[in-house]
């Protein structure tokens, strides 16, 4: 079964970076791509041009984005009787204590900064793949949408 | 001489699993790991809140930075221990992660509805346990950012 993943992300560099470290750990990954909080949660309830869009099996948020921030996109999917099942990785180049702790207080599954290094960068996508989408149950699809 | 990465302070692991052997194999797991893990163990769930909540001898226990909880546990169960810990606006925030037999669909949503932070499945085979343990170690100890000890949080 081919894991979709949503990654919320409004830095084209780091979606490229992120496309390409998924591509070669398992081609299979159909990676979607938000580039702020208000598509991120206009795809997720499948609204406009989303209408189609299929429910993710996981979630990379970045922390600071444009137009609706990933806070505030966190606690959107965690207050979301739907939505609050689908694993929500917090993704960030912030390493502030305050963005950890708001982070895990709003139910963020993990919380991981993004490494500076290119290839320190590919292999935390790499451990990503390895460990929630290989490791880790998933919930099923939900069946009521 | 080498200097340790660490910062010196020991990651605090609270374990809460009734089967002596798959703690035996946890610990067995853990000591193998490259930083200095305190691995505390509560073998059901009323002694699981007990060590969260400094009860009775529990006191001076540790607040854990990371929480491996198995599902079926006698006197309390994993579900309810999972609904305390979430429901609690300080202990809530400490990574939990099931760890658990059951391969039960409705256990696996029921507990990503509670906020369990990920759901694994315990393998049969000792080897793949042992994988299990150390891929836990080298996600959730290595790459993950856990919250600091917040004394009053």
């Amino acid at each position: 079964m081919n894991r979709i993943v949503l990654l919320v992300e409004d830095s084209p560099g780091d979606v490229r970076l992120t496309r390409e470290a998924f591509r070669d750990a398992d081609p299979q990954i159909d990676l979607r791509i938000a580039v702020d909080g208000v598509e991120a949660m206009a795809y997720l309830r499948q609204e406009g041009v989303h209408i189609d869009a299929p429910r993710p099996d996981f979630i990379l948020l970045d922390l600071n984005l444009p137009k609706m921030d990933g806070r505030e996109v966190l606690a959107h999917i965690k207050e979301d009787d739907d939505l609050k099942t689908i694993p929500t990785v917090i993704l960030t180049t912030s390493d502030a204590e305050a963005d950890i702790v708001t982070s895990y207080k709003l139910q963020a599954n993990c919380y991981l900064s993004k490494p500076v290094q290119l290839e320190e960068f590919e292999s935390l996508v790499k451990s990503i793949n390895d460990f929630w989408l290989t490791r880790v149950k998933l919930p099923q699809q939900a069946l009521s949408n | 001489m080498k200097i340790a990465e660490d910062d010196g302070m020991p990651i605090e692991v609270l374990l809460v699993e009734d089967s002596p052997g798959d703690v035996r194999l946890t610990q067995e797991a853990f000591r193998e790991y490259s930083k200095p893990v305190r691995l505390h163990l509560a073998t059901d769930g009323v002694e699981a809140m007990a060590f969260l909540r400094h009860e009775g001898a529990y006191v001076n226990a540790p607040r854990p930075d990371l929480i491996l909880l198995d599902l079926n546990l006698p006197r309390m169960d994993g579900r309810e221990v999972l609904a305390l810990i979430k429901k609690d606006q300080s202990l809530k925030i400490i990574p939990t992660i099931i760890l658990t037999t059951s391969d039960d669909e409705a256990d696996v949503m029921i507990s990503y509805q509670l906020q369990a932070n990920c759901y694994l499945r315990k393998p049969a085979h000792w080897d793949a346990f042992d994988g299990l343990v150390r891929s836990i170690n080298a996600f959730w100890l290595t790459r993950a950012k856990l919250p600091q000890q917040i004394p009053n949080a």
